[in-house]
């Protein structure tokens, strides 16, 4: 799949995402990284809860994958990004997919709605068959 | 899982793995009925995320445990976990909430008064 999502810098970590225990890994790599760049308390909140539940999608809709994260700089400003990838089905309608309420599985269908309103830069891509890509940025303000 | 009175007391301390969230769910209404509980305090305090899996939970714990004759109160919510939540789209309707420990007691101790009395 052609990434045309923010890619974090060459110091990026990389996380496979295969288990309920990597999805936790996750959150810590992504907390770690946003205290390192100094966000606010409630916006390394608002980050770490949008990546745990772009990692539960990862694993639960993509049947697992990977989560690449680190920092990054534009402007003066620097920021955490996460890119989660995996090769899973894709998603048929993006539109739907990021309504709130709206649910292919068993949860609250507020995963990638409620985490695009958490973060400030949020991108999608799919392809039916051919995965999903989801990167979010937050800035240290 | 503490038993003080009437009240369950669920501290939740370790860094919340789904599956543990789901164990844990069905532990606490087993222990609901084995030990006749009346109320139960859920303290989150020590919780730095709360995602709409686990804020999930909280709500499906707090309408089992109503079910079951129990009332359920969410007790030390950090600001930042109540606006995360919030932005996120789960504002918890169902859900009793106290800030402290103390407070979630006191609610729960109210609503014992009211029922009426034993004979």
């Amino acid at each position: 799949m052609s990434g045309l999502a923010p890619v974090p810098d060459a110091e990026h970590e990389s996380v496979p995402i295969g288990s309920n225990d990597d999805v936790v890994r996750a959150r810590q790599l992504v907390r770690a990284l946003a205290q390192q760049c100094k966000l606010s308390l409630v916006d390394q909140t608002k980050l770490v809860t949008a990546a745990s539940e772009l990692a539960r999608n990862t694993l639960v809709y993509g049947g697992g994958g990977v989560m690449r994260v680190g920092l990054v700089h534009r402007d003066g400003r620097v920021g955490v990004t996460a890119v989660f990838e995996d090769s899973g089905p894709g998603i048929p309608d993006v539109d739907q997919a990021l309504t709130d309420g709206w649910t292919s599985g068993g949860g609250l269908g507020l995963g990638l709605s409620g985490a695009r309103r958490l973060v400030d830069d949020f991108t999608l891509q799919t392809e039916v068959g051919g995965g999903t890509q989801v990167a979010i940025t937050k800035w240290a303000r | 899982m503490l038993k003080i009175g009437d009240v369950l007391l669920v501290s939740i301390q370790v860094e919340l793995e789904d599956q543990v969230v789901l164990e844990l769910q069905d532990d606490l209404a087993a222990r609901i009925v084995d030990s006749g509980a009346s109320g139960v305090v859920i303290d989150i305090t020590a919780v730095e995320i709360v995602d709409s899996f686990v804020g999930r939970m909280l709500a499906t714990t707090a309408a089992i445990s109503r079910m079951l004759d129990a009332q359920t109160v969410v007790v030390g919510m950090r600001p930042a976990v109540a606006i995360t939540l919030v932005e996120l789209g789960l504002s918890l309707g169902g859900v009793r909430t106290a800030l402290t420990l103390e407070k979630g007691l006191e609610i729960l101790a109210r609503r014992d008064d009211s029922r009426p009395a034993q004979l």
